[in-house]
């Protein structure tokens, strides 16, 4: 991640100074900025601004009403030591994310290699069967049909029915079930962007590159797979794994639709929750700040360890 | 060393009827958890009141009838705010965020894919980068900015951060990097057509494919948005806001809820649909080279 230019200075040009030399790259490329200064004055307004904003902010007590007064690391002691919910939400965060993540990736790789064995026809319907309920809205909300409270949600009316219960289970508001089946529906929404973009690297895999695999002993899919496939779509793994990861600490908005806001003992409360409630309705924005900038570094840094991990394969 | 049979001298790639079974397996499984939901969305959304009610619940609906549509319908035209409205909030927000971001990312892509000029891999780090992390994060930021700007309570406030998504840009620039050929847009160079023309005439018909996709991506995400802590007022709620009222709205409105979700998930599917070749295609280069 260099700022310096990839264009290579021309040997002539050496008595001119790397500045110097800029200014005139700069000047001569003016069109070239006029085309990405709609996009990019946006993009610092709204993405790269609030981070600062948020780091900056996550040191002061900035309630909305006074001015700012310089707290340093109150905010993060007064997390971290006096704040029992915010504990709970930083757990179920991980537990959530660390499940969703991995089982979301691998489940989109498997399913997108196992599509690709089918005919053209057949896998972009299978393709839409998968993919359909992560651009679908709120249609997430049918789970809540499905373990509605009372018979007439399906699964309490079946399991009446066969007599295996005799009182519907409550299952969004107790606190055993709610974690469970919120990851469950967030599994079930998570096919989308990184799920697309396996499925398109595994059809740009050559054939020619199996058939020659197969002459040198690959024996089976599997290995195809590990020594073939793998390494040949490295770029779409990290893509997927990139976008896994930042969904797999997103879904705060589906736990809110399910269970409502908070939920029943706060068992599916995360640090999203917990950032909300300070800064969407206590305006606390110091705290809420800080919220923000722990899950920026966790999911920052999250990214990170994958990545490297990720350049491993087929080394 | 691996059996080769070989049909009509091509190589057959080796494969077990175990492995083909299992397979088929895991994917009708998954299949069927994916698919079963929705399916019984749509069964609820034509079934009569008696039939919602039934105990226990069925998977299937024996008289179909639309009147939980027309039910909707009736139930938002009571609300203090028409259902029209919410309608066209939606689709408002959408299509114009979603041309913004079009227009937006393919000109900062081509510059960035085509372009060289000091500081482009940098800029280009920094969207990458910010893929990383949710938009939770900015969200506190952002009502400071929105209220300073006096845009909290206004379309803008829905509409201009739609005209940056990092996604768009990266998905755009990486497809531009080998959908568009270098040599034509030399030769366009040397007639003497200047660089917004050349962009707009020569390399933005050669990548549809990605703009396709980057309008489905957007359109998506906007159509979808719901409750905003950005909007107040119920005039400029979106419909998925409304619907999720509804659905939230208890038992009573079962089949109301399922028709008005029905109607939500219609349009982006559609959407789909209708592009998913081009769609697969630009993801084909969406790949992280480091």
């Amino acid at each position: 991640m260099s700022n310096k230019t990839a264009v290579k200075r021309p040997t002539a040009q050496k008595d001119m100074t790397k500045a110097q030399w800029t200014w005139k790259e700069m000047k001569k490329n003016k069109v070239a900025y006029l085309m990405i200064a709609p996009f990019m004055i946006l993009f610092f307004i709204f993405t790269v601004w609030p981070v600062l904003l948020s780091i900056a902010l996550s040191f002061t007590d900035f309630n909305m009403l006074e001015m700012p007064n310089l707290v340093w690391v109150d905010n993060y002691i007064r997390l971290f030591l006096d704040d029992d919910i915010f504990l709970l939400a930083a757990q179920n965060t991980l537990i959530f994310a660390c499940i969703t993540g991995p089982v979301s990736y691998i489940m989109a790789l498997l399913i997108a290699w196992f599509i690709n064995e089918l005919g053209p026809k057949l896998r972009s319907v299978v393709t839409l069967i998968f993919y359909a309920p992560s651009i679908s809205g709120s249609v997430y909300l049918v789970w809540q049909t499905l373990f509605s409270s009372d018979s007439y949600g399906w699964v309490n009316g079946t399991l009446i029915n066969l007599g295996w219960i005799d009182d519907p289970i409550l299952f969004f508001q107790d606190a055993d079930y709610i974690m469970p089946l919120c990851i469950v529906v967030a599994l079930w929404t998570s096919l989308g962007t990184a799920f697309l973009s396996f499925i398109a690297g595994l059809q740009n895999v050559p054939r020619h590159l199996y058939e020659a695999g197969a002459v040198d002993g690959v024996k089976n899919r599997w290995q195809e797979f590990w020594y073939i496939t793998l390494p040949y779509m490295r770029p779409q793994l990290m893509f997927g794994a990139v976008l896994s990861i930042t969904q797999s600490f997103g879904f705060g908005g589906v736990v809110t639709a399910l269970c409502g806001f908070p939920s029943v003992d706060y068992a599916a409360h995360t640090i999203m929750h917990h950032l909300d409630d300070y800064g969407g309705q206590r305006y606390e924005m110091g705290y809420a700040s800080a919220i923000a900038v722990i899950l920026f570094v966790v999911m920052i840094g999250a990214n990170t360890i994958i990545k490297k991990g990720l350049s491993k394969i087929g080394q | 060393m691996a059996k080769l049979r070989t049909r009509k001298h091509k190589v057959v790639l080796s494969r077990s009827t175990g492995g083909d079974f299992g397979i088929n397996l895991f994917l009708v499984i998954m299949g069927a958890f994916m698919f079963l939901p929705m399916y019984y969305v749509i069964m609820q959304s034509l079934k009569p009141l008696d039939e919602l009610w039934m105990f226990p619940p069925r998977f299937y609906v024996e008289n179909p009838t639309l009147s939980n549509f027309s039910d909707l319908f009736t139930l938002m035209s009571d609300n203090y705010v028409p259902f029209s409205r919410y309608i066209f909030n939606t689709v408002f927000v959408s299509v114009t965020g979603t041309f913004g971001n079009l227009l937006l990312s393919s000109m900062a892509a081509y510059a960035l894919a085509k372009l060289k000029f000091p500081g482009r891999k940098f800029l280009f780090q920094l969207v990458v980068k910010s893929l990383m992390f949710h938009q939770t994060v900015t969200a506190i930021a952002n009502f400071l900015t929105m209220s300073t700007l006096h845009w909290l309570d206004s379309y803008l406030a829905l509409i201009v951060p739609a005209f940056c998504t990092s996604m768009g840009l990266y998905l755009m620039k990486q497809f531009m990097e080998t959908g568009v050929s270098t040599e034509v847009l030399e030769s366009a160079r040397l007639d003497g057509a200047s660089e917004f023309r050349t962009f707009w005439v020569i390399a933005m018909p050669m990548v549809k494919p990605a703009w396709l996709t980057l309008m489905i991506e957007s359109f998506k995400n906007l159509w979808n948005s719901g409750n905003s802590i950005y909007i107040y007022s119920e005039q400029l709620k979106t419909f998925n806001y409304a619907i999720n009222q509804i659905v939230t709205g208890g038992i009573a409105r079962a089949g109301v809820g399922a028709a008005s979700t029905v109607i939500m998930m219609i349009v982006p599917i559609t959407v789909f649909i209708i592009c998913q070749s081009n769609v697969i295609e630009t993801m084909g280069s969406s790949g992280m080279k480091d």
